[in-house]
């Protein structure tokens, strides 16, 4: 039995020097997509980096599971991993008291200008930045041409949301379908239209706003598609990720949806039927010369103090998501529209993949092109979480679905009781 | 030696024997909840914590908390309401009749406990789903009424999914709990019983009723408990996010400010009201039932 030991240990020798060789990295993930992502830059900075090899550690955990864990570790300052996703809505709860997040402002400086300033902010407090972004999130308006077509709309004179209205009365009239679904149980219907009127639930400096002129108006706005001009319907199964709303807007349920531009994988990956058959234009405007687009949703990287090899762990973070060739490949892996706008309009960009073969858009990066400038950042704090909750659970409800309360009345509600939390 | 010999003392046996038990209290009961009571003092933030006095307590009351303690009540009065009378009718027919058949029947209905909540809540979240083809408003359909928006359509669809889910999981241990009760029941009461001239009726109202007494009052006491407490059920139902809070229980109010929004003081000053608000419940439940009189009586 000793012999065998020996034996054994000598044949695992040359195996531990090759491994030790490569230090290890842990990160957590709640999506098996950037898991994979995170793995394939892995390779390629070990193959840039071969007296830096690293051996990169995935774990993928359910959404809460994995930001409970991580607050729990970071809180009681064991058991961390080097790397952490953060999802927006949870980024607030990381940064309380002392922040157990590194700042990666070091080696963001040289590349911050090729990035869309707001992508930045959302994760950073007191000019730090601790988590970097995969994607802009440029809310589009999608159209499907079949319906548009069969009602006589030309999307491309669809300016404001005013005439975005009239073509939706048009296209009730001549197809008898709704123009577009409103969630009622998430914020993707709404959040993008005040973000684009440079309103949000809470201002800089997180005081609540929601109970503000311009997002009742907007709340009353969405009411009022569904309950006075009738041209659009609550989102079946309550928001764009359910398993009904797929199958119904695949249908031909709907015939516009606004989501952000990640979204442009579930029409692939849930609504094969719509192949071909959809084109992305930018977001109607409020006003003249308003803003076309909003920036929304998103995960934040970020690299906890608990590290053992702090700087090795910003290094391949920023390298997987801030460099040129992260951002290609964030794009080409993930369907992301990347964060670093200085490459939305390299020729790699434009290169034949699914999403190109799915959507009516010759150049999907021309059409982000157009509204760069056109993106607020919306301010992430912990009243802001507190908001999210009571809109998501009730506002919307009120409103939108049951149609019991007026928008005024359902968000003063919300901000009352957010504030109370 | 010496430390051999104090074990092999007679006096420190009993000591040795509830030892694991004591240190397990310690470690995993008294010391969260001493850490609880503190933590409901005080913002809680990584390497800034700090007392904050009643501020937590202050802020107890809000609209959600009356939405959790509404939906909490109702759910454990309508749990209570069909997770007592129910097992004990099928314990009644399960101990009378043949025996081999019952051991299978007791069997069949303890199943649904040894299955995960998390599998059982999928599963009926895809059977109440809202479209036309689940499986529950196929069989709607079929009997000629309109498919219903079980997950979304309000608080009434709401509350009878979750005490169906809860029905459908505890019946079975409820059932044992009745079926020991019964068969303490000396068989002699119910022959003098019939030689008197009572009917079936009458021996389960004058006779099993009362000597069940002591297993009722213990199920409805774990059924308070396990009423407030309940978390997992509608969280599979809504992932934490039910509309207009149909969903919302005291734990899932403290799992949110806790987990959710990072707020760990908070939380436990949650968890220490639900503590308080199921021991004055027990207490009063207890009081309505004669338990302190019977065991005054007694002593």
């Amino acid at each position: 039995m000793k012999r065998f030991l020996a034996l054994a240990l000598v044949a695992a020798l040359p195996a531990m020097a090759f491994a030790q060789a490569k230090t290890d990295v842990t990160l957590w993930t709640f999506q098996d997509l950037h898991a994979q992502y995170y793995q394939s830059a892995a390779k390629s900075w070990n193959a840039q980096h071969p007296d830096q090899q690293i051996n990169l550690k995935t774990e993928v955990f359910p959404y809460d599971d994995m930001h409970n864990k991580l607050l729990i570790s970071l809180q009681s300052g064991k058991g961390a991993p080097d790397i952490a996703d953060i999802e927006i809505s949870k980024f607030p709860n990381y940064l309380k008291g002392n922040i157990q997040l590194a700042p990666l402002n070091d080696l963001l400086k040289p590349i911050q200008k090729d990035f869309i300033q707001a992508r930045l902010d959302i994760y950073s407090k007191a000019g730090k930045f601790y988590g970097l972004p995969f994607h802009v999130g440029a809310d589009m308006m999608y159209y499907n041409m079949d319906i548009m077509k069969a009602a006589g709309v030309d999307i491309d004179k669809i300016d404001t949301w005013a005439d975005w209205v009239k073509a939706g009365i048009q296209v009730k009239e001549k197809t008898g379908k709704p123009m577009t679904t409103i969630e009622t149980t998430d914020q993707w219907s709404y959040w993008p239209l005040i973000s684009q009127q440079d309103s949000d639930y809470t201002d800089k400096n997180g005081n609540i706003t929601i109970d503000n002129a311009t997002n009742v108006k907007t709340l009353q706005f969405l009411h009022d598609l569904i309950y006075v001009q009738k041209i659009a319907i609550p989102t079946p199964g309550g928001f764009h990720h359910s398993e009904q709303y797929y199958g119904f807007m695949n249908d031909g349920g709907a015939a516009t949806v606004w989501m952000p531009m990640w979204y442009m994988g579930r029409f692939t990956d849930y609504m094969p039927d719509l192949k071909g058959k959809m084109a992305i234009r930018p977001l109607p405007r409020w006003t003249k010369g308003g803003k076309r687009s909003a920036g929304m949703g998103g995960t934040g990287t970020a690299v906890t103090l608990q590290s053992k090899n702090l700087d090795l762990a910003k290094a391949f973070l920023v390298f997987a998501k801030g460099s040129r060739e992260g951002a290609i490949q964030i794009w080409k892996q993930l369907g992301f529209d990347p964060a670093r706008w200085d490459v939305w309009n390299d020729p790699a960009m434009n290169e034949t993949n699914k999403f190109s073969e799915y959507f009516q858009n010759k150049n999907i990066f021309l059409t982000l092109l157009e509204v760069k400038d056109e993106i607020n950042p919306v301010n992430v704090n912990a009243n802001m979480v507190r908001v999210i909750d009571q809109i998501r659970q009730k506002s919307f409800v009120q409103v939108l679905g049951q149609n019991t309360k007026t928008a005024a009345e359902a968000l003063h509600e919300a901000a009352v009781e957010a504030a109370k939390q | 030696m010496r430390p051999r010999r104090l074990l092999n003392r007679e006096g420190s046996a009993p000591y040795v024997f509830v030892a694991p038990f004591i240190v397990a209290f310690l470690v995993f009961y008294l010391y969260p909840i001493v850490t609880t009571v503190i933590m409901s003092f005080q913002n809680v933030v990584p390497g800034q914590t700090t007392f904050v006095g009643l501020k937590n307590y202050g802020n107890i009351i809000s609209g959600d908390f009356w939405d959790a303690l509404r939906v909490g009540l109702l759910y454990t009065v309508l749990t209570i309401a069909v997770l007592v009378p129910l097992p004990i009718i099928f314990a009644v027919l399960l101990n009378s009749g043949a025996r081999r058949l019952n051991a299978v029947h007791r069997a069949l209905f303890f199943l649904p406990s040894l299955v995960s909540v998390v599998v059982a809540g999928t599963i009926f979240r895809l059977m109440f789903s809202s479209t036309e083809k689940s499986v529950v408003n196929a069989v709607l359909k079929l009997i000629g009424i309109s498919p219903v928006d079980w997950l979304m359509g309000g608080g009434f669809q709401a509350m009878f999914l979750m005490v169906m889910l809860a029905t459908w999981r505890w019946l079975g241990v409820n059932l044992i709990y009745f079926l020991s009760g019964l068969q303490a029941i000396p068989e002699e009461l119910y022959e003098a019983a019939q030689m008197d001239g009572a009917n079936i009726f009458q021996r389960f109202w004058r006779i099993t009723i009362p000597l069940l007494k002591p297993t009722i009052l213990f199920v409805s006491t774990i059924s308070i408990f396990g009423g407030f407490a309940m978390f997992e059920e509608s969280y599979i139902f809504w992932q934490g996010n039910s509309p207009n809070n149909v969903g919302l229980t005291m734990v899932g109010l403290l799992y949110k400010r806790g987990f959710a929004q990072g707020d760990f003081g908070m939380a436990s000053t949650y968890g220490l009201v639900l503590m308080v608000i199921v021991f004055a419940l027990s207490m009063i439940q207890l009081k309505l039932f004669g338990f302190f009189r019977k065991e005054s009586r007694n002593a």
